[in-house]
């Protein structure tokens, strides 16, 4: 392992420059963008292998979007995480058994910077650091271009023998166009400006998104506010937290133990559904047209209870805004004073230039296993997927293929061939059981066990090469 | 490395749907005068030893060596909470949430049955190095091995009983008669399903992190033969370190300071 940068004399080779500036030569180290729950777990498997690894992080602490004193970070005051556990953990770190089984996003925080500390993390992490570009460089090489996160100060590039992008998926707001908004004389903020519910004490609120984040603000909402719109495109399938007592998210792993097949077990969990949350449609809501699990699921025990109770109000999807009103698609106005857009986030990669990644109109990367970019063996992105449940060991397990298959790939290239090959001819192919219901917006969607066994098949692959 | 090598199975249903429940848990400590950067140890020990045995000598003696020492009791063990029907997937539960609550990457330490679950644990922690010490590592030969030595001890825990260890099993004679026969007072007794899960014997997953293990014990230990020594350390890719003299139970026999100073040396060399 070299650690030690190699500072040749700049005058050596033309390549050795870029922009009038000078490149420092990073030998065999990686690198990796953010230091959030997936920037982090790759810092550590990365290690792990054996690497140097310098990650660079744009805010002052770690956590990402867990760290609710980031700007880009999208939790509120009363973010609990939606799945269980067993779900929201490394596989290899364990959260301690005295929390509870939903945890609060500070708890996670805290776990965060307890996994940073643990493995002593901090020393490979420049904070304040902002990531202007990533270029490929000959060899399959990477010069990395920094400057503070500031704005100002200079600009320094960096070789490196890999790169990570491990810049989460939730901090670029997704703003849908509609007609009439900017007229539109109440306030609109998205879901990311939500932050708690005192927002929304005593205003009219209309919350659009059927999504998780939609749900929780509509709860609050239902609460505080004066009145509640909730509006939704379609109908959503909302789990309980809970099912006879235990993590809702743990029934469902209890039917896979059983190796239960999977229409078999939509069929099981539809059943359940209708006897835990009965009829929806009685509540007004849209009858769910997808089958469970084929979209994002709701884990949301409230929502109903505050249709229930009348504080909240089922409407269908927006047509357009007016001055004073929103025109819903069946023809109603509503006259909300404070409309919170929970319509999601959208990827980005501005480091990048959108052909590396091969990134389509729709703004898609073109990757394998949502980790790997064909033509780019070096490069690769961590942490960009959802699943139906917990997307902590999907991260753990993605970090440690990319780290093994560094590892592999740097001491004998010839034997990792057979899975440069499956990187270039299986990119983009879709790692969900079902046809995705939104495939614009939700293409990094996997089906957590299909996908993680797709991983586990690489990596017993990386496992015979390194023999 | 060695051959039990592989990929880890990630696909966890069993461990997701039924995740091992809270139970107290007892984990003693002796602190460092300095902190140096050492790693923190974890100590565990063996089925019906609780953390005590480790407080009695070696965490104070690896704690004035600058290593941070803990130990932990294993469930139903020591102080630990009751849990008469804990099985080997609970224990192991309680070593690595004990080994994640220490401030930085431990160095897991497991004696005795305790070895087997460092083993079990080595492949849900990324543990910085482990150690091994007089490893029972399960299977049929070792009921061969102790009906022979205590059949009286042994055979009631065939059916569930409790398994009881003769002094003349864990110390040699230099510890005088009366310790001895207090620190055989203080045992207690691991789950019966435990106890049977040592029998028939679970396939251990390889490790994650691929840490350094040292495998040590005594060849007149008259709980693991020493041929079992020789199997484990070879397993873990290396030949045991041996203790002549000593009985099974290292850290509280007569001399006791060889050993510990052994794994701190092994861990100063650089494993740690």
């Amino acid at each position: 392992m070299s650690t030690s940068a190699d500072y040749d004399s700049p005058t050596t080779g033309d390549d050795r420059w870029r922009d009038d500036r000078p490149i420092s030569e990073q030998g065999e180290n990686v690198c990796v963008i953010g230091a959030g729950a997936s920037g982090l777990c790759a810092v550590k498997n990365l290690r792990e292998q054996g690497f140097g690894v310098d990650c660079y992080e744009r805010e002052t602490g770690v956590g990402g979007a867990w760290n609710w004193r980031h700007d880009r970070s999208p939790v509120y005051a009363s973010t609990h995480l939606i799945s269980s556990k067993p779900f929201s953990q490394y596989p290899d770190f364990p959260l301690p058994d005295s929390w509870p089984d939903y945890p609060h996003h500070s708890q996670l925080l805290a776990y965060l910077e307890r996994y940073a500390d643990h493995f002593d993390l901090r020393r490979h992490i420049w904070f304040g650091t902002e990531v202007v570009r990533v270029e490929p460089a000959p060899g399959d090489r990477w010069d990395v271009t920094t400057r503070s996160a500031g704005g100002n100060g200079a600009q320094r590039t960096q070789r490196y023998a890999a790169v990570v992008v491990a810049n989460g998926h939730n901090w670029a707001p997704r703003l849908p166009d509609y007609e009439g908004l900017s007229d539109f004389t109440g306030q609109v903020i998205h879901a990311s400006a939500y932050h708690d519910a005192t927002q929304l004490r005593g205003r009219r609120v209309l919350v659009v998104g059927g999504g998780n984040t939609g749900c929780d603000i509509a709860v609050e909402a239902g609460q505080q506010a004066a009145r509640c719109w909730h509006s939704t495109r379609r109908g959503y399938w909302y789990t309980p937290k809970y099912l006879f007592g235990r993590p809702s998210d743990q029934v469902n792993a209890g039917l896979l133990a059983r190796r239960l097949p999977r229409w078999l077990r939509q069929g099981v969990l539809h059943r359940l559904l209708r006897l835990v949350v009965g009829d929806q449609t009685r509540f007004g809501l849209p009858a769910p047209e997808h089958r469970v699990f084929d979209a994002h699921p709701v884990v949301n025990s409230q929502l109903v209870l505050h249709i229930g109770h009348g504080t909240v109000r089922p409407v269908p999807d927006v047509a357009r805004f007016r001055r004073h009103t929103v025109q819903l698609a069946d023809g109603t106005e509503v006259d909300p004073d404070l409309v919170v857009l929970a319509t999601g986030y959208q990827p980005q990669f501005d480091f990048l230039d959108p052909r590396v990644l091969g990134v389509d109109a729709d703004g898609r990367p073109r990757l394998h296993l949502h980790a790997f970019a064909p033509g780019h063996p070096t490069l690769s992105v961590v942490g960009l997927v959802q699943a139906e449940f917990g997307v902590f060991p999907l991260v753990h397990w993605q970090s440690v293929m990319v780290a093994r298959w560094l590892r592999a790939r740097s001491a004998d290239p010839a034997a990792t061939a057979a899975l440069a090959a499956r990187i270039e001819a299986g990119a983009g192919r879709p790692w969900h059981d079902a046809k995705v219901t939104d495939p614009a917006r939700r293409w990094f969607e996997v089906s957590h066990v299909t996908y993680l066994r797709a991983l586990q098949e690489t990596l017993d692959s990386l496992e015979v090469a390194a023999r | 490395m060695s051959r039990t090598l592989a990929a880890p199975r990630i696909v966890r249903t069993r461990e997701w749907a039924r995740p091992v429940p809270a139970v107290r848990r007892e984990v003693l400590h002796a602190d460092v005068s300095r902190d140096e950067g050492r790693p923190p140890l974890l100590f565990v020990p063996g089925f019906g030893h609780g953390a005590w045995v480790f407080a009695e000598h070696w965490l104070e003696r690896a704690a004035e060596r600058g290593f941070p020492a803990y130990a932990v009791s294993l469930r139903g063990h020591g102080d630990s909470g009751a849990a008469p029907r804990a099985d080997l997937r609970a224990y192991v539960h309680d070593v690595v949430q004990a080994a994640a609550g220490l401030p930085r990457q431990a160095v897991l330490i497991g004696h005795g049955a305790g070895a087997l679950v460092v083993g079990h644990a080595l492949a849900r922690y990324p543990a910085r190095a482990a150690v091994l010490a007089a490893p029972v590592l399960g299977g049929w030969p070792l009921l061969g091995a102790a009906l022979r030595r205590n059949p009286f001890g042994t055979l009631p825990a065939v059916f569930g009983g409790a398994l009881r260890l003769r002094a003349g099993q864990l110390f040699s004679r230099e510890l005088p008669e009366a310790v001895a026969l207090s620190y055989v007072d203080r045992l207690g007794r691991a789950s019966a399903r435990a106890q049977w899960q040592l029998l028939v014997r679970q396939r251990v997953e390889p490790p994650v992190g691929d840490p350094p293990v040292l495998v040590l014990g005594s060849p007149d230990d008259r709980v693991v033969p020493a041929a079992v020594l020789d199997r484990a350390a070879r397993r873990y890719g290396g030949a045991p370190l041996l203790f002549p003299g000593m009985g099974h139970d290292l850290m509280l026999d007569a001399r006791w300071t060889e050993p510990v100073d052994a794994i701190l040396d092994w861990l100063d060399k650089g494993a740690g």
